[in-house]
């Protein structure tokens, strides 16, 4: 199933990227060109397969000796509920394009 | 449960997705404070303005508090749950997502109970689930522009999310003060309302009884109990318009205007549609394993509706009454502190749910402050007046008043035991007189004055007419100042008729 | 004074705790060399930063409170966020960031005693294979200045080749540090996923993103691997829980003749795989059945002689050659396309011109300004990538693409652990072929693409994989790199499987003309 110039107007919106007609146009065919390769993966039969969203997932037989995991791989860790973060607004703002009063500014937002 | 009410013949079907702040002391994915009101950005840090190279770490208080809450609810808890990217783009929202759950929220299930008058109602949850809070957009003093203030960002949410279960406004606002009740209870979040802290989105949808469901229009960030009623009635009689004049509702999400008491449809998102949902790669599942919950489970305070079961069972009060005075935990624990001390529970429920809570409200007052003017012990001395007969209700609540208005050392809560209470009583009752008289032989003597000037209603009572004997009892309290016992006085009375 | 800008790391630190030269000659002669960039392989450089660190290191070698690496220089990949130098990931986007931090490899480094040089040409936002990819110009090959030095660590290996540096970081999500290193005839390593913090590397695929060292030789590797890893629990929640170990450690143990034949499984000969698929013409068949339209090369012969010869050096090491089977792993280019376009479309979505980086100059309304700033700000293949990712995730797409990619990348995990229970390291080519010329595949991002087919299986899996030099490709003297595979945490065994090859060989000794 191929990508049409809908689609590719489509995920540029979402992706808030703007594209000129003949960018469009080469972007749709490489697009479309990756997804040749893509249809091979899509023919695999994976039922009963876990989806793996996290390597340490695969550290079979290893989870015993790395902390913060069990059976089925890495668990998340918890930090205590403490503040320890100085106020940092200079620094942090320094490579802001917009602000005033330490507020970012933008154009207006309108709801 | 009883038929449910209509509006114009039609049925008003409320869901509710409520997002509390939860009472942390550092943000959910970073080490920054969450105090309120703090110079703009001066407490979003690196991980919270999303500055390149940064990454997440999850706040233990924040999951702690998540199954807190669970277990007030009656939920399941995950023993396993995992974060998700939900992308968007928004000023406020410094990361282009934020962090949230999806297929697997942390609280699953459960339900809350509430009392709509004297009818019980329960609303059953879906889930509740972590995530991060968003920034603030400023709009004034910037001509075309806003100012973001990402200070709020990374406060750690509970978005809780209920079935579709209500069926009017008042139920909706019943439910809505009911849940703020059991998270200010267990202390997970403050409540304050104005700050932010508990925030209700209200899906609204009206059909005709039996009908599927309508299509729902989402009121947004409904910030005090008052407006979500408004709100949610507007709404109501807007969809019905709508319909009865042959428009189809649109699903929209809109925003309340307390100035001019409608709602308003917000600027949609376009591709609000498609958050494009992942497992978040920097956040591996959160695990809560059972003996986790179940240690929260031993350090938890008694909750609400536990704790009015024991009212009922302990006490032996009304359902009614129990529900009531265990609205706040000030309220139940002024309760108990009377009531153990005085032995008179239901006395104490009827002086606190009656005289007390008129007085505070009159005066605009909460527990600690009322605290001040009548505490628990003195309440406990009062009643125990009444009962040995030392003072009657109405010199009572005369007691009750001097000690409310007058300004004295407060000694409400450094009182250390009833004696010390009763004597502040016993001071009262002393310097204004108002001690029972319980001596027959005075008493004896008035009555027979007033029998004496009254031969007409001796005549009638003679006569049969037994109305006639309030026309003696009246002057005879009278003449003894209010300080008569009244059934001592009938006792005699019928004595000296008969 | 000795030629240092020749010495290898652990020549350096010898030479300094010695006192044979000072940390500050050592920065001021690469700094010379660094003079005019050579290879546009740096993008910041401050000598008045550079030397003031040296100057500290002396002072601790003098004090005796030198650390292992006191006073070595190193230059790291603009992927890493520093304090004293901007940080651009290679894209307008970042034009003159400032990072208020220093990443965590950063600073363990600098605790390790090492002077910054300055900071590394890459690919934007490490997605490349050419290093053609960055906003700041392409970076040559000092083997041959009208070839890549590959990506997306172009800068990080042509520095280290051209000896500008002896040692650089690199960060590797498909083959970043493994291809470059191959290509530019250095040694690199990418640990296992977890080993080294993320925190302060510029996201690009957050479940694949690795960082590693780049230097000359197994050894040093070795040195500088257990210096820039170790757990970093408060601030990545992805960092391996385990206590950090000295690589190096099986470096030193008595050689022998044939320091292999007792290094294997219960002190057994050691057993490299030599997958099945990989012989001969590599993902060839596949892609063009598949993919009719396109024409991809298969592993180039000279390459495979390269590796063939490496493996009888093996053998004469006391090896034991076992064939073992991936056979998902053709599959990996697909799989790791859309698992890191769908990570990273999302990890872009911070760069929006709000609170920090590029910000259009001219916009209608807020929409317009971000569309603006986000196009401007990104290269193509970058913008390619997003596009991907958030197609592979949006509604209606996300089963088909994201999560049957997710599926068969466990399936890949897992043909990689049926293949460790028959070996102890799998061996094969990094890439089908050797360095190409600049511009080949520029127009052609899917052709650059299907060159990754060997190094993308172990970082799919999160294993930690190497690249030494095993010659060069006949006539055209491009080096040609061989990739050792480890199972999960065995890097000290994979260094030293390394070792011992440069024990016995000269490749990483040599030099690009005119070096």
């Amino acid at each position: 199933m191929a990508l049409t110039s809908h689609d590719i107007d489509r995920l540029a919106q979402l992706s808030r990227l703007q594209f000129e007609a003949p960018a469009a146009e080469r972007l749709l065919g490489q697009l479309n060109g990756f997804f040749e390769i893509v249809e091979q993966m899509r023919a695999v039969k994976t039922e009963g397969v876990v989806p793996m969203a996290h390597p340490v997932d695969a550290m079979h037989g290893l989870t015993a000796a790395i902390g913060d995991t069990d059976a089925l791989g890495m668990t998340l860790r918890l930090r205590e509920d403490v503040v320890s973060e100085p106020n940092q607004r200079e620094a942090n703002q320094r490579s802001a394009p917009a602000v005033e009063r330490g507020l970012f500014l933008v154009p207006k937002v309108i709801e | 449960m009883s038929a449910t009410k209509l509006v114009h013949g039609y049925e008003v079907v409320i869901g509710f997705e409520t997002h509390a702040q939860l009472s942390t002391q550092s943000k959910i994915f970073s080490r920054a404070s969450t105090a309120f009101g703090a110079e703009p950005n001066t407490q979003a840090c690196a991980v919270d303005l999303a500055l390149p190279g940064t990454l997440p770490v999850m706040n233990k208080g924040a999951v702690e508090r998540a199954i807190e809450l669970g277990l007030a609810l009656g939920s399941h808890i995950a023993e396993r749950s995992v974060f998700a990217r939900k992308n968007y783009f928004y000023p406020d929202l410094p990361k282009g997502y934020q962090i949230s759950q999806f297929e697997i929220p942390v609280v699953q299930g459960g339900a809350v109970s509430f009392f709509l008058g004297d009818e019980k109602k329960t609303v059953r949850l879906v889930r509740a689930h972590l995530e991060e809070d968003a920034g603030k957009s400023l709009h004034e003093d910037f001509i075309g522009q806003s100012g973001i203030d990402l200070n709020r960002a990374g406060t750690p949410l509970l978005e809780i999310v209920t079935e579709p279960d209500m069926r009017s406004s008042e139920e909706a606002v019943a439910y809505a003060k009911e849940l703020h009740k059991i998270v200010t209870w267990i202390g997970i979040c403050d409540g304050n309302m104005q700050e932010g802290s508990f925030r209700c989105d209200a899906n609204v949808s009206v059909r005709k009884p039996g009908a599927p469901l309508g299509t729902r229009r989402e009121i947004k960030n409904l910030n005090s109990f008052k407006f979500m009623q408004q709100a949610i009635d507007y709404e109501v009689r807007w969809q019905i318009e709508q319909i009865e004049d042959g428009h189809a509702i649109q699903q929209a999400t809109v925003l309340f205007n307390p100035d001019t008491g409608e709602t308003r449809a917000m600027r949609t998102k376009e591709d609000a549609a498609d958050y494009r949902y992942f497992p978040d790669p920097d956040l591996p599942p959160l695990v809560i394993s059972r003996e986790w919950v179940e240690r929260v489970r031993s350090e938890m305070a008694e909750l609400p509706r536990v704790m009015a079961e024991r009212f009922v069972t302990q006490y032996g009060l009304p359902e009614y009454d129990a529900t009531t005075l265990t609205q706040s935990k000030a309220m139940a624990a002024y309760f108990e502190g009377t009531a153990k001390v005085c032995g008179q529970a239901k006395l104490a429920s009827n002086w606190i749910m009656g005289e007390l809570s008129r007085r505070m409200n009159a005066d605009d007052m909460d527990f600690a402050q009322a605290q001040q003017r009548i505490g628990a012990l003195e309440l406990a001395a009062l009643i125990m007046r009444i009962n040995d007969n030392t003072i009657n209700n109405n010199s009572a609540k005369a007691v009750f008043d001097a000690l409310w208005n007058e300004s004295r050392v407060a000694v409400g809560d450094n009182l250390h035991d009833v004696t010390q209470a009763a004597s502040v009583i016993d001071s009262i009752i002393e310097a204004k007189g108002l001690k029972q008289m319980n001596d027959t032989g005075a008493l004896e003597a008035i009555i027979d004055e007033v029998l004496a000037a009254n031969p007409k209603n001796v005549e009638e009572f003679k006569a049969g007419n037994t109305k006639a004997l309030n026309g003696l009892v009246g002057p005879i309290m009278k003449a003894s100042k209010g300080k008569a016992n009244p059934a001592q006085v009938n006792a005699l009375l019928l004595k000296k008729l008969g | 004074m000795a030629d240092v800008h020749n010495m290898t790391v652990a020549e350096l630190a010898a030479g300094l705790q010695h006192k044979d030269f000072s940390a500050v000659e050592v920065a001021t002669r690469f700094l010379a060399r660094m003079g005019g960039n050579p290879h546009n392989a740096f993008l910041d450089i401050n000598s008045e930063v550079t030397l003031a660190q040296a100057q500290a290191s002396d002072a601790k070698i003098a004090a005796g409170t030198a650390g292992p690496l006191e006073g070595v220089p190193i230059a790291h990949k603009d992927i890493f966020v520093t304090k004293d130098f901007a940080t651009t990931a290679s894209s307008k986007m970042l034009k003159d960031y400032r990072s208020p931090f220093d990443a965590t490899v950063v600073s363990k480094l600098r605790e390790a005693g090492m002077v910054t040089l300055g900071k590394l040409n890459c690919d934007e936002f490490a997605m490349g294979s050419a290093n053609e990819n960055s906003a700041y110009g392409a970076v040559t090959n000092p083997w041959d200045t009208t070839c890549i030095p590959g990506g997306s660590s172009g800068g990080s290996a042509a520095a280290v080749a051209a000896r500008l540096a002896p040692a650089a970081t690199g960060t590797d999500t498909g083959g970043s540090i493994r291809q470059p290193a191959a290509f530019c005839g250095i040694t690199g390593i990418k640990p296992t996923y977890g080993r080294a913090s993320r925190y302060g590397m510029v996201a690009f695929a957050s479940s694949l993103d690795q960082a590693g060292p780049m230097a000359r030789s197994a050894e040093d590797c070795a040195l500088l691997l257990s210096a820039m890893c170790g757990p970093d629990l408060d601030r990545d929640s992805t960092s391996l829980n385990v206590a950090n170990e000295d690589f190096s450690r099986l470096l030193a143990m008595p050689a022998g003749d044939k320091p292999l034949a007792t290094a294997g499984k219960d002190g057994g000969p050691l057993k490299i795989g030599h997958p099945r698929e990989w012989l001969g013409g590599g993902s060839q068949v596949d892609f063009d059945r598949h993919a009719p339209a396109r024409r991809s090369e298969g592993t180039n012969p000279q390459v495979n002689k390269r590796i063939e010869e490496a493996l009888a050096h093996y053998k004469s090491l006391g090896a034991e050659l076992v064939e073992v089977s991936l056979p998902q792993a053709q599959l990996s280019i697909p799989v790791y396309y859309i698992v890191c376009a769908a990570e990273a479309s999302s990890n872009l979505s911070r760069f929006d011109g709000v609170k920090f980086g590029h910000r259009a100059k001219e916009f209608t309304d807020l929409a317009d300004m971000y569309q603006r700033t986000r196009s401007e700000g990104f290269g193509d293949e970058v913008k390619r990538r997003i596009m991907i990712g958030s197609y592979v995730l949006s509604h209606g797409y996300y089963d088909a693409y994201y999560l049957q990619a997710q599926k068969i990348r466990r399936m890949i995990a897992n043909d990689f652990q049926a293949a460790f229970a028959q070996c102890d390291v799998i061996a094969g080519p990094v890439a089908p072929t050797t360095a190409w010329k600049l511009g080949d595949k520029a127009d052609d991002p899917v052709a650059n693409y299907l060159a990754d087919i060997f190094t993308l299986p172990a970082s799919l899996a999160g294993l930690p994989c190497m690249s030494i030099p095993v010659g060069f490709g006949e006539g055209s003297h491009m080096p040609v790199g061989m990739q050792l595979i480890g199972n999960y945490l065995q890097e000290a065994q994979l260094l030293n499987v390394a070792h011992r090859f440069q024990q016995i060989t000269e490749f990483h000794h040599a030099k690009p003309e005119g070096v």
